[in-house]
């Protein structure tokens, strides 16, 4: 009976700690409840969850992605610098981005593939050089329509209204201009890489090859083409973050995004507890981003100060952690 | 009694309910190399362990030179003169280290040594004890960028700077060339003249020609013999450490049809005798031999985990030359390696998804996967070979490792092989399932070549039609299935008639 509970409490505790914070905000503090409430989560939490979901990919070949923060800002600043000064239509800044996270993910597989750097530490230096690029082009300064160039041109090109529509469109769903765009494209991107790493062939190898990556080789898995594959959704994944950054924010803002790295990898491994999986999976990644999303709005509402957030995300994450390691490895301990 | 130097008395030692030691009576004389034989989980290293403190005996008695002896630990051990060289070279030195440093490194670690280091004394120290043992190196050289051989030399220096007793040396010569293991041997010649008692773990026969003075041998946690007069029976000493009780299991020898595989000339390491072999349609052909025998290296060319170093491959009359394992599985060559731990099972992943793991594309509609195929696939095979589970979606970390063997031989008899390797397939595996196994492997022998590399003779005569003999990279010998005569068979894996060809793997 006891191991019957402890296994319900594995499987639910955290999708009823859930619906329970759900429960205690709505009584608790007037106007939580509602649609306006539940956009304004989805929306903050939108971003955070891509990037998330990739990382969660290269968390399930055995690696890690600590670039995914700077791919992101490294779009927001390419996007800005093709659209305002190049002067590029939407769809080749959108591809252009794209293609970078695509070619940034290629180059940390091929540093931790063929390399052997560790992951952590190919895409920590893969980190830095971004931040640092990034900056190059427009001498560290912020891009935005108007602004003066270093040879003393005044950049004249603007986001166009098809980019700005990407961040900012809102669907009418039960009221008007209710569901941003970003949560649209956040759930549509869960879904697949919910489906293709639960559901198809090439998921099931990576899972094999992070659970054992000697034996998935010696069953014939070509090992390094699908490591360097999750780096490269990663920086896919990453990039869009990026994109959708930039286009809620409408300009190259070299600030902005230096929480997303943090927040997303957390959102992972909160998802690690999920319906007591263990592991990483997409749909605990979008939960545990929705977690922490409810949780900062909860109390933002019950005028709880900005400054203790990181705090409770904190808390929530080793809460997390406990959870999946502790009380998973004591299952398997009484599992047989 | 105080001539023994060491003297081992009914030690016994069970972890759980798995007793590993058994009774052991050893004793070792100053002076004097004792070499130890034993196959894998024979005990061996439980033994030493025991002998230099790692583990403590729950049963027996050791004395050493006439005084009790009852190590706390390691230290305790060498403190009181029983020193051990382990098998990996590396925890013997400091690789980052010059050679000088790694010689004084106990001295090191005394206190009342000051707190700096005396340069210039040390490296005179250290030069008198390089010489003292024949080592001839450079002692400001990194021991990293040392040769093994020369790693091996130090860490045995190291451990005789303690001036101990009894030595134990434990397959020392495992990553070692024969002129190194020459070295070597001088320098265990020397320390034999010193007085000092030797205990040497080894499985290779030219090791134990060239020094043993005495041979014990261990089996299933017992001496199964002890060979001290000269010359030493050494296909004896082999016989007693493989064992061969004469299995029920009657095998109705099948000589096969056409050839499927053919190895020409087919070279395993420099310096090796090329191998030439055949294996038919529906025959099991038993690779036998000891560690380092060459039959792994021959089962990684073949799975295209290694190159061969000359000759040719064909399967079915046409060129077999795979690049990679995926390259050898699209070709119909199919591997159950060994150490299902390590090289085989997915820990995170059910039963169906560990057996189905090499051919999920065939299970597969596009890309997504079709669940219901794979369980039903799955079921099948538990079915057949006698899985006991309670369904296909346990965890593989839930089943016995029996069990767990089965499922992984099961993955590859999904789909239709042209040929089967099966890297001791019986390793860590209880006799129920061995023979559960074997007779499904014979069974299902049609339409495919099958080999089976296995280091236990008894498991060869188990399973195979033809049962041949690996030594040093060549096949020594070939015995069909019947009334094999065991006196020739156990001369061939001892490599009695082998010549010397200087190749260690």
């Amino acid at each position: 009976m006891n191991d019957r509970l402890l296994d319900f409490a594995i499987r639910y505790g955290f999708l009823i700690l859930l619906a329970g914070l759900i429960v205690y905000f709505s009584l608790a503090a007037p106007g939580f409840f509602g649609p306006l409430s539940a956009a304004f989560v989805l929306q903050s939490v939108a971003i955070t969850g891509i990037l998330a979901l990739g990382v969660t990919c290269t968390l399930v070949v055995g690696g890690f992605d600590l670039s995914i923060g700077a791919v992101a800002t490294s779009a927001l600043m390419l996007s800005a610098y093709s659209m305002v000064i190049l002067e590029h239509p939407t769809v080749v800044a959108v591809f252009l981005c794209l293609g970078m996270g695509a070619l940034v993910g290629f180059i940390n597989g091929i540093l931790i593939v063929k390399f052997r750097v560790p992951d952590l530490l190919a895409t920590l230096g893969m980190m830095f050089l971004l931040i640092g690029l990034q900056r190059i082009p427009t001498q560290g300064n912020s891009i935005a329509t108007g602004m003066t160039l270093a040879d003393g041109t005044v950049a004249e090109g603007t986001f166009s209204a098809a980019f700005l529509w990407l961040g900012r469109h809102r669907f009418d769903v039960v009221i008007d201009r209710l569901l941003p765009m970003p949560v649209v494209i956040f759930v549509a991107i869960a879904v697949v890489i919910w489906l293709f790493l639960g559901f198809t062939r090439h998921g099931r190898l990576m899972y094999a090859i992070g659970s054992n990556e000697r034996a998935a080789a010696l069953v014939g898995t070509p090992v390094n083409r699908y490591k360097i594959a999750a780096y490269m959704i990663s920086g896919v994944t990453a990039s869009i973050g990026g994109i959708l950054l930039a286009a809620r924010l409408g300009r190259g803002d070299i600030a902005s995004g230096n929480n997303l790295l943090l927040d997303s990898v957390a959102a992972a491994l909160i998802g690690f507890a999920v319906l007591g999986a263990a592991r990483p999976n997409a749909f605990g990644t979008a939960i545990g981003a929705l977690f922490v999303g409810i949780l900062l709005q909860g109390m933002t509402m019950m005028n709880a100060p900005y400054y203790t957030q990181d705090f409770v995300k904190g808390a929530v994450l080793v809460a997390a952690l406990v959870f999946t390691f502790y009380l998973s490895s004591r299952r398997s301990g009484t599992g047989h | 009694m105080a001539n023994h130097a060491l003297k081992v008395n009914g030690l016994e030692k069970s972890f759980g309910k798995n007793y590993v030691l058994r009774g052991i009576d050893v004793t070792l004389e100053p002076g004097s190399v004792t070499v130890l034989m034993g196959a894998n989980g024979a005990g061996k290293s439980t033994l030493v362990k025991v002998i230099c403190g790692h583990h403590r005996a729950d049963a027996g008695t050791m004395m050493l030179a006439g005084a009790a002896f009852a190590p706390e630990d390691a230290a305790d051990s060498i403190r009181q003169g029983v020193v051990t060289v382990h098998q990996s070279i590396d925890d013997g030195v400091i690789p980052d280290l010059d050679v000088a440093n790694n010689l004084m490194l106990d001295r090191l670690v005394e206190r009342g040594n000051g707190l700096f280091v005396r340069e210039r004394q040390l490296r005179d120290e250290a030069a008198k004890v390089a010489s003292a043992m024949g080592i001839d190196v450079n002692l400001r050289a990194r021991v990293s960028d040392l040769s093994v051989a020369d790693r091996q030399m130090i860490a045995i220096a190291r451990a005789m700077a303690r001036a101990p007793k009894v030595l134990i040396l434990d397959e020392p010569t495992s990553s070692l060339s024969a002129t190194e293991a020459d070295r070597l041997f001088a320098l265990i010649d020397r320390l034999r003249e010193q007085g000092v008692a030797i205990l040497y773990i080894s499985h290779r026969m030219s090791d134990i020609r060239r020094i043993a003075d005495r041979i014990i041998v261990m089996r299933d946690g017992a001496i199964s013999g002890s060979f001290d007069t000269k010359p030493l029976d050494y296909e004896a000493a082999v016989t007693a450490m493989l064992g061969h009780r004469m299995t029920e299991v009657d095998v109705a020898v099948e000589s096969g049809s056409e050839p499927v595989l053919e190895l020409s000339n087919l070279t395993l390491f420099p310096n090796a005798a090329p191998i030439n072999l055949q294996a038919r349609d529906g025959e099991v052909v038993a690779l036998v031999g000891l560690l380092g025998s060459g039959k792994s290296r021959l089962a990684e060319i073949l799975f295209g985990m290694a190159r061969a170093v000359g000759g040719t491959m064909r399967i079915n009359g046409a060129d077999y030359t795979p690049s990679s394992v995926e390259d050898a599985v699209s070709q119909g060559v199919y591997m159950s390696p060994k150490d299902r731990g390590t090289n085989a099972v997915i820990p995170a992943f059910d039963i169906a998804d560990n057996m189905t793991l090499p051919f999920l594309k065939g299970l597969s509609v596009g890309s997504f996967l079709n669940a219901r195929r794979q369980r039903n696939l799955s079921q099948e095979m538990v079915n057949e070979l006698g899985i006991v589970c309670q369904s296909v979606s346990d965890g593989i970390g839930t089943l016995s490792g029996g069990n767990q063997q089965k499922v992984m031989i099961a993955r590859w008899l999904l789909e239709p092989a042209q040929v089967l390797l099966l890297d001791e397939p019986f390793q860590g595996v209880d006799i129920g399932a061995r023979r559960d196994i074997g007779r499904h492997i014979r069974g299902t022998a049609q339409g495919r070549a099958t080999l089976v590399f296995l280091a236990e003779i008894d498991e060869a005569l188990e399973i195979a039609d033809r049962i041949v003999v690996m030594n040093e990279g060549a096949i020594v010998g070939e015995h069909t299935n019947q009334n094999v005569d065991l006196a020739a068979l156990v001369a061939d894996i001892s490599g009695a008639k082998s010549t010397q060809t200087g190749t260690y793997s």
